[in-house]
């Protein structure tokens, strides 16, 4: 059952946060209609360098957010390609109206960054989460939802979205993450819509999105050094729309599936990959691991992840537990 | 067009309103009433767009914030040729794109608009690019003095004072009645004037039912350069049709037979 993991990334990268800065700060260097838009956010969005080498595509709304993505529609509406850069927490709550109406109805392809998602700012408390960031913004119609895991999908991830044409959310932490979760023979390309398969297994399977699909990977080589029990991991990167196909193909080894995310457990990944099983016939032992519905416990990032069970050893007991 | 042939643009556009509201058995009368005169002047005198412009990045823009009076904005624009008029007899009703709120299905529209303090922010957006691309493009938007008690909106008087948002003007449809009661009773808007000077706005009066008295304001634009502007039009609600006039139940109350003949001679006498 066991499969020798050779290929996990060595050390650690960037956080993501500063991929997707030089990212977007190359982009606008070669496209002058490129623009992020920030509320006081610069510093926290690793944009102070954009700022100084590019004055002239960076807009400063002061901390209101829903002028933010205001402004940021009546900028895509003259055909500029917006960046609108906030804490994910704020965004996607103060602004939720200007995003589901200006946005997403009113169809302007502004892309949302949501910076230090999830529990990144830890012991900040839950003002600060963004833990139902998926849940809102899937019930809205028009909206790409991405949460990209590592260095190599966040920088695709911005990439792609900044030439679609269409409302995209994306969002990402601000811990060092490896710059590509890869443990698969052949090399894992990034396209939006598409979950990548980066460990393949046959015991179990690890659907995550974000920051939660690394410590999928450590809990996998685990199983596979201690338990001799073979996982897949799937970075489901995309959240909305779901990789539909890739989940039933999965389900059809009729093996565990857990899913995990930096998230409510209520109306994230998990509730949408469960929708697929179920609404397909597909009869896979299951379960969602995120954050329940409790006021979240203080304490950092990793702190939260260890307390939830978003973590090596938490995941690695959850599958011996699915596995009975 | 001379003043007396707005006046009578504005009569015609009475009949029309409230035709389709009739019509449809929907729609908010008395705010559509009292905005008409100020859409009439600025698709009549002011913006610089057309039909044949709509997609043009050198038109202007007008978007409408206070998006439930859209009846008085589909009579323009149909009368402007976006659309053929009889397409309004299908207002509100199923599978219709001509729906209780601005939507940009209907040629015309820049955004879809109705939730309240929306607008604005936009045309902050849409004013700062046109600076940035160095364009002539004049940015407008009407608010209703109900949705002034909206955060976002003063979010928003501060950006385009502080970018200096000169090409964007704001015009108050200030028909001092809201859904509830007057807004004096719901949430005071008073002093306006001096609230907006101090928020960095050049700001004028102006009888927003007298189109002459308009056309005169809007050629002053911009009030002050590196300001934006904002017209506080004091209009009526419900003007034009007497039984309709200052009555609260008229906000989106729809005639019947007879009061819609009442109201129809009321306009042409």
């Amino acid at each position: 059952m066991g499969q020798e993991i050779t290929n996990i990334p060595k050390g650690v990268g960037l956080a993501n946060l500063e991929v997707f800065a030089s990212t977007l700060e190359s982009l606008a260097q070669a496209d002058k209609t490129v623009f992020a838009v920030t509320s006081d956010s610069r510093g926290s969005g690793k944009l102070v360098a954009f700022g100084q080498k590019l004055p002239e595509q960076i807009v400063e709304v002061g901390i209101a957010e829903q002028n933010l993505v205001g402004v940021a529609t009546g900028l895509a509406s003259m055909r500029k390609k917006v960046f609108a850069v906030s804490p994910a927490c704020f965004l996607t709550a103060r602004a939720l109206e200007q995003i589901k109406n200006d946005v997403c109805y009113s169809d302007n392809p502004v892309k949302l960054i949501g910076i230090s998602a999830g529990v990144s700012y830890g012991a900040l408390g839950s003002t600060h989460h963004s833990l139902h960031d998926y849940a809102v913004l899937r019930a809205i119609n028009n909206i790409t939802i991405i949460a990209p895991a590592d260095n190599f999908e966040t920088a695709e991830a911005i990439r792609q979205a900044a030439a679609m044409d269409s409302p995209v959310y994306l969002r990402f932490g601000k811990k060092n993450m490896p710059e590509k979760i890869e443990e698969v023979d052949h090399a894992t390309s990034f396209e939006v819509g598409k979950g990548r398969v980066v460990k393949e297994g046959s015991d179990l399977t690890f659907i995550a999105t974000g920051e939660a699909v690394w410590p999928c990977l450590k809990a996998a080589q685990k199983l596979a050094e201690e338990h001799q029990i073979s996982a897949t991991v799937v970075s489901m990167h995309t959240i909305k729309p779901l990789d539909q196909r890739l989940i039933l193909q999965l389900a059809s080894q009729n093996t565990p599936i857990i899913t995990v995310e930096e998230h409510s457990v209520y109306g994230g990944l998990g509730e949408a990959v469960g929708s697929v099983l179920l609404q397909n016939g597909c009869h896979n032992k299951f379960k969602i691991v995120g954050l329940p519905d409790e006021h979240t416990v203080s304490g950092s990032q990793g702190e939260i992840f260890e307390h939830y069970g978003i973590s090596e050893k938490g995941l690695t007991q959850s599958a011996l537990n699915i596995l009975g | 067009m001379n003043i007396k042939e707005l006046e009578e643009k504005s009569k015609a556009y009475r009949k029309k309103i409230l035709k389709y509201i009739y019509n449809a058995k929907a729609g908010h009368t008395g705010g559509s009433l009292s905005i008409i005169d100020i859409l009439n002047v600025l698709y009549n005198k002011v913006l610089n767009v057309s039909p044949e412009n709509f997609n043009s990045s050198e038109k202007d823009i007008y978007i409408q914030s206070k998006g439930h009076c859209v009846e008085a904005l589909y009579v323009v624009l149909a009368d402007k040729g976006f659309f053929p008029e009889d397409d309004l007899l299908t207002l509100c009703q199923y599978q219709s794109p001509y729906i209780g709120h601005p939507t940009k299905k209907i040629k015309g529209m820049e955004q879809n608009t109705g939730g309240l303090g929306h607008g604005l922010s936009i045309c902050c957006g849409s004013a700062l690019a046109a600076k940035k691309d160095q364009s002539d493009v004049k940015v407008y938007t009407v608010l209703g003095d109900g949705e002034m008690a909206e955060g976002s909106n003063w979010e928003a008087f501060m950006f385009a004072a502080h970018y200096k948002l000169d090409n964007l003007c704001a015009i108050l449809d200030y028909n001092k009645l809201q859904i509830t009661a007057p807004n004096a009773d719901v949430m005071g808007l008073e002093p306006l004037d001096k609230k907006l000077e101090a928020f960095g706005w050049a700001v004028r009066h102006v009888d927003g039912n007298d189109v002459e008295a308009l056309v005169n304001t809007f050629d002053a634009l911009p009030f002050e350069a590196g300001k934006p502007s904002f017209i506080i039009a004091h209009t009526t609600k419900g003007k034009g049709v007497s039984y309709m006039e200052n009555v609260l139940k008229w906000h989106h109350g729809v005639p019947t037979a007879e009061q819609y003949e009442l109201a129809l001679a009321e306009i042409d006498g």
